[in-house]
């Protein structure tokens, strides 16, 4: 898989903007639906401005998108981007199964070497 | 051998793999003190790795090239920080070029490795420690073009992911 230079880019800011607890609890939230930022700001023991915070910073990144109704500005997880950000992460686990498998290989021989 | 367990935690940029290998702790310290047999696991079959220098005691380097089906060439340079047979050691894991010097631009990885033998069966668990998130992130990239990786399974349980992370 190639990946561009605007993807790294992309990469970089859903990184960075998954490093925190809060707003990780934020994306798994609006996975399931939409929630308004003041129904997301009764769950963290934090500002309803910090809370916004968050959703800015996850919203900057492409991880969620929002749209206002009335007074209330609705959230919601961008699938796709989170998605791509779990491939990353699968591909990094995938090295290093594939490492320890090869390892037990390596081991392998080497006792039916000595046999 | 038992299936290895992954943990990756973003908030320290981490990983954590756990696993149990049917031999003796003697023998799996071999796979990392051995150049001959740390080339055998450290690239991928399609980018199988040579281990130029090897000298896995603190201060030491170790200093390994890995070659693409294309004939492309990556090298790669461990800073041995220490060394405690046979008991664990801890590495810096860095991008380098064909002498083995650092590519500074490139992020590090440090990687502890830590044995423990139970009934002729050895414990393992490596803790790979990126800079930063970012850090993590540009490793994954440079794996990818690198072809380090191999093929994906199918992505589900999204919420599980993020929830474990």
């Amino acid at each position: 898989m190639v990946v561009g230079r605007s993807d790294e880019a992309d990469d970089d800011r859903r990184f960075r903007a998954v490093a925190d607890a809060t707003r990780r609890d934020i994306l798994r939230r609006t996975m399931t639906r939409e929630y308004s930022v003041s129904e997301l700001a009764r769950n963290y023991p934090m500002s309803f401005a910090a809370v916004q915070k968050h959703v800015a910073k996850l919203e900057r990144a492409g991880l969620v998108t929002k749209r206002r109704e009335g007074r209330e500005q609705l959230v919601r997880a961008d699938v796709h981007a989170v998605r791509r950000m779990r491939y990353l992460l699968d591909q990094l686990e995938a090295m290093w199964v594939d490492r320890i498998d090869r390892m037990g290989e390596t081991l392998a021989q080497e006792k039916g070497d000595e046999s | 051998m038992t299936t290895p367990i992954v943990e990756k935690d973003l908030d320290n940029a981490t990983l954590t793999v756990t696993t149990e290998f049917d031999a003796p702790l003697e023998h799996v310290w071999q796979l990392f003190a051995d150049p001959r047999k740390l080339e055998k696991w450290w690239g991928p079959p399609t980018y199988p790795a040579t281990v130029h220098q090897h000298e896995l005691r603190p201060g030491g380097k170790v200093v390994y090239s890995m070659t693409g089906p294309e004939g492309d060439t990556h090298y790669g340079l461990w800073n041995v920080i220490a060394v405690d047979e046979p008991g664990s050691f801890e590495v810096e894991d860095l991008f380098a070029d064909e002498n083995g010097n650092p590519n500074p631009e490139l992020p590090a990885t440090v990687m502890r490795y830590e044995f423990a033998e139970t009934g002729g069966r050895t414990q393992m668990r490596c803790v790979a420690r990126y800079a930063s998130p970012e850090a993590l992130q540009q490793v994954l990239e440079m794996g990818m073009e690198e072809g380090l990786v191999a093929a994906m399974s199918q992505i589900d349980g999204v919420l599980a992911e993020i929830a474990a992370a």
